[in-house]
């Protein structure tokens, strides 16, 4: 099946996703010191169950979910616990962390490699709450916990698990060295999530530009037993192709209403690493302490993808990466249409990071401001059918409510506007901001 | 070491297309270089002249506005240049030097600076420009070098001259057969302004503008097609290419009508205005009193731009009608 249909607009930057090479994960070394910032998901953060001096274990639980919309988390490597105070985050700035001096003798809670047997004949309440103690979040980039996304309410039945492997991002590989690597793993978490959610059918899409996965994964369907409703969907090479309502449009048919979820078309979305944890998690009884981060950018000497443990800070990724001789300008974590630019290096890795790129003065754009001249590219090229120039336009006259009148809350910030925009107008600086207005201006009413 | 760097933080996305509105200006201006050409070949020296005068005024009043303004001279994207250009090519090759500097001050000054510089102005630069000029100089507006031999008592003429005060004989007796009609046409060995007679060169120009992404199909394909619609059910067949390649069609519907300031934003709203164009300029030519309509149809369509996109509004994903 060749991938025909796909949404409407989107933009075609350059992949740079060759700067890697070969597509192998290679184990980063524990770090001597791992920050474990409380805030990994979206919600609360966590709640401290250790204090300064406690010896842990790669895997101890070091802090508790606190709220529903929040996640466990647990320690990167084995030592002890030194401080809990303000460090740098990648998302916050700055965040309440627990640093942990490893012993370097990397000492797990348990055996990790060794699977389950039991987990095929657990119910599906087990099955969630071995997911909620792991400190699942989604991987991607959203950090949303697994756990309630994958709990809809009874009266949304899921019909269509989609499995998002689309990595639309210019210059990430590190789902697609997942795929690569941990196929039958995955397979496995998605029958387990599949059977859980009593779907119909599991759907797994894979850019075009992955041939390689594509064809491993139609493969090893074709070779599983109980394989039914289990799909590859080839997508079109288009960015933000792995967006989730992108997603769903372009392989169900089905828009999911405006302020809407997915589970209101029927449809769960979980990207690819967290189909990948949610299998270590049931089957090996594995948490979340490491995830596959892409290391790359043109500022960046050997670019490669590693599994690397939480907490680990940019600093020692990009030394051991090695800087190239060339005149940086920026560190993002994340790819280079949503990530978010760094201003240290002391920020550590964190659930959400999927990606940490160094980019070179030619590669990072400079943004001249120049007057909108009405193009109407940003249109066009808008997934969400917005005015992105419209609405960017009312930000910054300050007529929020204007702004939200025609889309401004419909905007999901992936950036095809600005990229795309010739006059290098801060369209998305204005529409965030302009969002960030507005629901202030909500809370305040209430 | 990354402490050592000086790390620049902005807001997502940190990387953008190649395609500025600088380029986007200089490949308009390029793919208008054919179309220049064959008016200079066509018409001789002072076709050039009036190139380059009204080029230089252009640039000039721009640096002028901008002090003035005190806003950044914005030379190098290449929007003046642009204007420039454009107004030379829909004026008369042999019309005076002075009133194509007189009209490019009125271009820049009057239509783009007094309404906010560039991207804020209503109606397009060029054909403001235009317009200015055949409201104060109409005589030397009409004025044409023309290339054919005319019948006694018609001194010179457009092919759309000819066939409004004339009638079609006349134009028969000038060019013989339709086929030869439409081959002049065609090639641009008619009267007329400097850059709108070729067809075929202004159409090359215009796919180059396609292909490189610079404007989209929807103004010059609504209109080109409005017109092949109106001149079939108003003339006939032999209408239609009389009227896609007389005048100043290829020019207006591909470098003016789809100039992206003064057109609507949206797809829909683009087709919409293109069909306005089309409308309007088939209406002054076969019953307005100027021969040629494409100037005053798309500064009439540039007028109600704002209108065209308040009911052309984009549909919102998730959002049912």
């Amino acid at each position: 099946m060749k991938a025909r249909v796909t949404f409407k607009g989107g933009i075609h930057p350059p992949e740079n996703k060759g700067l890697c090479g070969e597509l192998s994960i290679k184990d980063f070394p524990p770090p001597e010191t791992a920050v474990l910032p409380l805030q990994q998901s979206l919600g609360s953060a966590s709640e401290p169950v250790v204090k300064k001096g406690d010896k842990v274990k790669k895997g101890t639980l070091i802090a508790r979910s606190k709220g529903y919309i929040s996640s466990n988390l647990h320690s990167s490597v084995s030592g002890e616990v030194i401080d809990i105070r303000k460090s740098p985050h990648p998302l916050l700035g700055e965040a309440n962390a627990i640093i942990i001096k490893s012993d370097n003798r990397d000492e797990p809670e348990r055996d990790y490699s060794a699977e389950e047997a039991s987990a095929d004949s657990l119910s599906s309440g087990e099955i969630l709450e071995l997911i909620q103690n792991a400190g699942i979040v989604g991987l991607g980039g959203a950090t949303f916990p697994a756990h309630v996304k994958l709990n809809p309410p009874a009266d949304k039945p899921i019909k269509t698990f989609i499995i998002n492997g689309a990595e639309c991002e210019p210059y990430l590989t590190s789902d697609h060295s997942l795929m690569l690597e941990c196929a039958d793993r995955i397979l496995k978490g998605a029958a387990l999530i599949k059977k859980m959610l009593k779907a119909e059918k599991c759907l797994i899409a894979i850019e075009e530009n992955k041939k390689d996965a594509i064809a491993l994964f139609r493969q090893k369907i074709i070779q599983l037993k109980n394989a039914e409703g289990l799909q590859v969907f080839p997508l079109k090479v288009k960015y933000p192709q792995g967006a989730e309502k992108q997603l769903i449009y372009t392989l169900t048919g089905k828009e999911v209403p405006s302020g809407g979820l997915p589970m209101d078309v029927s449809v769960l979305v979980h990207n690819i690493g967290t189909v990948f944890a949610v299998y270590e998690a049931v089957f090996l009884r594995k948490p979340l302490f490491e995830r596959i981060v892409t290391v790359s950018g043109k500022g960046i000497k050997n670019p490669a993808n590693w599994r690397v443990r939480i907490g680990t800070t940019f600093k020692m990724l990009v030394n051991h990466s090695g800087l190239a001789d060339k005149k940086i300008k920026k560190l993002i974590m994340g790819g280079p249409m949503m990530g978010l630019a760094q201003y240290t290096d002391e920020v550590p890795v964190v659930k959400a990071t999927s990606g940490i790129l160094v980019l070179t003065s030619d590669e990072a754009a400079d943004f001249e401001h120049l007057a909108c001249i009405r193009c109407g590219k940003c249109v066009s090229v808008c997934p969400m059918g917005l005015m992105p120039a419209e609405i960017s336009k009312m930000v910054e006259k300050g007529r929020i409510d204007t702004a939200k009148s025609i889309g401004l809350m419909d905007c999901m910030e992936c950036g095809s506007c600005n990229y795309i925009c010739p006059s290098g107008t801060n369209l998305l600086q204005y529409i965030k901001l302009g969002k960030y207005e507005y629901l202030r201006s909500k809370n305040v009413k209430r | 070491m990354l402490k050592d760097k000086h790390l620049t933080v902005t807001v997502s996305p940190h990387i953008k297309t190649s395609l500025t509105t600088e380029r986007m200006m200089w490949i308009v201006s390029a793919a208008l270089i054919p179309a220049a050409g064959a008016g200079i070949y066509f018409f001789g020296p002072h076709a050039a002249l009036v190139i380059a005068v009204c080029v230089g005024a252009s640039i000039i009043t721009e640096l002028f506005c901008a002090v003035l303004m005190k806003k950044p001279a914005t030379i190098k994207d290449g929007s003046a240049f642009l204007t420039g250009l454009l107004l030379a090519l829909c004026l008369p090759p042999e019309f005076p030097l002075w009133m194509c500097a007189l009209g490019s001050f009125f271009s820049i000054a009057v239509s783009k600076f007094a309404f906010g510089g560039l991207g804020h102005n209503i109606f397009n630069p060029a054909l403001a420009g235009r317009a200015f000029l055949m409201g104060a100089f109409a005589k030397e507006m009409t004025t044409w070098k023309t290339l054919q031999d005319f019948p006694d008592g018609i001194t010179a003429a457009t092919p759309l001259n000819l066939l409004k005060e004339q009638g079609y004989d006349s134009l028969m007796k000038v060019f013989d057969s339709h086929s030869h009609l439409f081959k002049e046409l065609f090639i641009g060995r008619v009267g007329g302004s400097i850059g709108e007679t070729s067809a075929a060169l202004l159409i090359i120009g215009g796919l180059i503008l396609i292909f490189a992404r610079v404007t989209t199909w929807h103004i010059p394909v609504s209109y080109i097609l409005t017109v092949i619609i109106v001149s079939y059910f108003t003339g006939g067949l032999f209408d239609i290419p009389f009227h896609l390649f007389t005048g100043g069609l290829m020019l207006g519907a591909f470098f003016m009508a789809t100039d992206p300031v003064t057109s609507p934003i949206t797809p829909k709203g683009q087709i919409i205005f293109g069909i306005g164009c089309g409308l309007f300029t088939m209406l002054i030519r076969i019953r307005g009193g100027y021969p040629e309509g494409v100037c005053y149809a798309i500064l009439l369509m540039n007028s109600v731009t704002p209108l065209i996109e308040r009911f052309s509004k984009t549909r919102i994903f998730g959002v049912k009608r």
